[in-house]
């Protein structure tokens, strides 16, 4: 059964149409993304549906009722952009929010779960951006959430606080919570979520699973050679491929033959590589090349 | 509407006041700076008498020996005599309203100078003309008011500490109200259970806390450099302190029910506030201002807690003197926080 469904969702803002058409439905205990470049709608969308801003048009259902004031007691929200009280510690920021909830978590277990033991005593004004990301997350938790919202809850991290806030959200997974998210991290959709719908310029272009996205759009793999290998047997060579600098990448659906074709044509292959498509490919395909502001 | 979330909301607020040390400190310094630096200054009234310069004159003192000054001016409690070496330095300073009058102490025919555009001219000169008839000369009756003499410290100070009252109350809520808005923090909160009455009502209560904390050290401080004379109940008069308190915490509220621009919030609150500071009596009392004027400061909540603060402090008023003053601050408390809590708006 659906746990939230969006029919026909529209925003605009005066003439912009922010929102255009969006419906999709998420499964209860999925993780469901949306991605898609600057601007396509994913925050208005996701404010829309946590019932942080109102839209022009269309429905949000919560377990197939509309949203009711109890609403905000049952979901979790992480925010793209938001502040905190400066002066606070961290522990009386997690008193203070999840005191303001009927159905408080455990203190405990949030400082365990979201590793804020140390941290317990600074002041929010004074967390790097890793410490912030996992107390926005715990305040995400503080109230039991069945359905936790987290708006690009990794950008701004390094590796290791991104490896390890995924690790967190796999543990809340594995708990059965439902997790819709938005973020521009390819490597983070696809480790993290169930289902992905793409968004751009105000609307889904696609919706499926990781695989199911990669094998619907992009039949092809990568193969990527240095230019040097390449440059001297171009005539020879009837394939398409780009040249990025001193890399020349070929794509194509039959590996084999295009190796075959390689070789005849008194290619280098030794410092050859094959890569599988991916989510990326994925993205740049279906939203372009072409900078978004 | 949850007293909890009210009481944790307050709670938070006033960690948030009590640890911004720039704040805080502010916000006590101010208030006691201001009543210091002006009690050491109008206490001796010094400035409130009129100056007389007397030419020539050789040292810093005047020395009537061989002046044609009379004694009864002379002896004037209400006048203070300038010693000016020269006509020119002496007839600069008349232009210039540094002194009221200007005397040649060495002329046989009484000469003097006066400024026709001061008021304060007009009046030392008949101080002077009079001083110069024959004693028994006037039919008029001189009669002394009785009762306990107010000093200018016991009218002025409820006027500071109102004026100061009215800044913090508007910029402590208005202003960080909007502050939070544009920096996400109300976008947080409003991700949760908290609704916008809650959330005013605690900010309200939170800087109401807060200011009557700061004037009850402000005023014991004060008392003890100034030894105010209190006529009506301490109480009383802290009393009026807190509805006022709340009052102006209400029009805070309404300035920063929506907005994110500070610059903007920043205009509005001395748009406010400058017509409150300078209508509601805080300086100069507004008896023979012009009708509407009177009229107009009278949708000043400033006003009718300063009108009762000074009745009780005054003049030893009590609750019953000063109900109208009090049910007014208490009905646009009610109206503005109304009104706030229907405007307000926790993102942009």
């Amino acid at each position: 059964m659906s746990i939230l469904q969006v029919i026909n969702l529209e925003k605009r803002f005066g003439s912009l149409i922010a929102v255009a058409d969006v419906s999709f439905a998420v499964e209860q205990g999925c993780c469901f993304g949306l991605l898609g470049p600057n601007g396509a709608g994913k925050t208005t969308t996701m404010e829309i549906v946590e019932n942080i801003i109102e839209p022009s048009s269309g429905t949000v259902l919560y377990r197939g009722a509309p949203r009711k004031n109890s609403f905000r007691q049952q979901i979790g929200i992480q925010f793209q952009h938001t502040s905190l009280l400066n002066f606070l510690s961290v522990k009386e920021t997690l008193y203070c929010y999840r005191s303001l909830y009927q159905n408080p978590e455990d203190l405990d277990w949030l400082i365990q779960r979201c590793d804020l033991a140390p941290i317990l005593k600074q002041r929010n004004n004074q967390l790097s951006g890793g410490q912030r990301q996992r107390l926005m997350l715990a305040l995400a938790l503080v109230n039991r959430p069945e359905l936790i919202f987290l708006d690009e809850p990794s950008t701004g991290l390094d590796p290791q606080s991104r490896r390890y806030l995924w690790e967190i959200l796999g543990e809340i997974k594995s708990d059965g919570k439902t997790i819709i998210m938005t973020t521009h991290s390819m490597e983070e959709a696809q480790y993290l979520c169930d289902t992905i719908a793409i968004m751009d310029r105000g609307l889904i272009i696609a919706e499926g699973s990781p695989q199911e996205l990669i094998t619907t759009y992009c039949k092809t793999d990568t193969i990527t050679l240095p230019r040097a290998a390449v440059e001297h047997h171009l005539e020879c060579l009837d394939i398409d491929f780009q040249i990025i600098e001193r890399t020349v990448s070929i794509r194509t659906a039959q590996v084999d033959a295009t190796l075959s074709k390689l070789l005849s044509c008194g290619v280098d292959l030794s410092r050859m590589s094959v890569r599988s498509a991916n989510l990326e490919d994925v993205f740049l395909h279906l939203t372009g090349k072409q900078l978004r502001d | 509407m949850s007293l909890k979330r009210i009481l944790i909301m307050f709670g938070a607020r006033n960690k948030e006041f009590f640890r911004d040390r720039a704040a805080f400190g502010w916000n006590f310094a101010f208030p006691f700076l201001i009543i210091v630096g002006f009690g050491l200054i109008f206490s001796g009234e010094n400035l409130q008498r009129f100056k007389i310069g007397v030419f020539p004159q050789t040292g810093s003192q005047v020395d009537f020996a061989g002046t044609t000054i009379p004694p009864s001016l002379q002896s004037d409690p209400a006048i203070d005599f300038v010693a000016i070496a020269a006509l020119e330095g002496g007839k600069q300073k008349i232009r210039h309203h540094k002194i009221d009058l200007l005397l040649d102490g060495s002329a046989t025919d009484n000469r003097y100078w006066v400024n026709d555009a001061s008021p304060k001219g007009r009046i030392v000169e008949q101080l002077f003309r009079a001083a110069l008839l024959p004693p028994g000369e006037s039919n008029a009756t001189r009669t002394v008011v009785d009762g306990t003499r107010v000093r200018y410290i016991d009218w002025f100070f409820p006027g500071i500490m109102a004026m100061n009252m009215m800044f913090s109350a508007l910029w402590g809520v208005g202003y960080v109200v909007v502050r939070y808005r544009k920096n996400g923090a109300l976008k947080r909160l409003k991700a949760t259970p908290l609704n916008p009455i809650e959330y005013l009502s605690a900010q309200m209560l939170s800087r109401i806390f807060l200011l009557m904390f700061t004037f009850c050290v402000v005023w014991f401080g004060s008392d003890l450099l100034f030894d105010f004379n209190m006529q009506g109940s301490l109480l009383l008069f802290f009393f009026t302190f807190f509805l006022g308190g709340l009052s102006l915490c209400s029009i805070g509220l309404v300035l920063a029910a929506r907005g994110t621009s500070e610059e903007f919030t920043s205009g509005a609150l001395n748009f406010i506030s400058w017509p409150m500071m300078f209508l509601s009596e805080v300086w100069f009392s507004l008896e023979g201002a012009p009708h509407w004027v009177q009229q107009l400061s009278w949708l000043f909540p400033l006003t009718h807690l300063l009108k009762a603060a000074r009745k009780v402090m005054n003049e030893g008023a009590t609750l019953i003197d000063i109900q109208l003053e009090c049910s007014l601050m208490v009905l646009t408390t009610l109206l503005f926080l109304a009104l706030a809590a229907r405007l307000f708006s926790w993102i942009e």
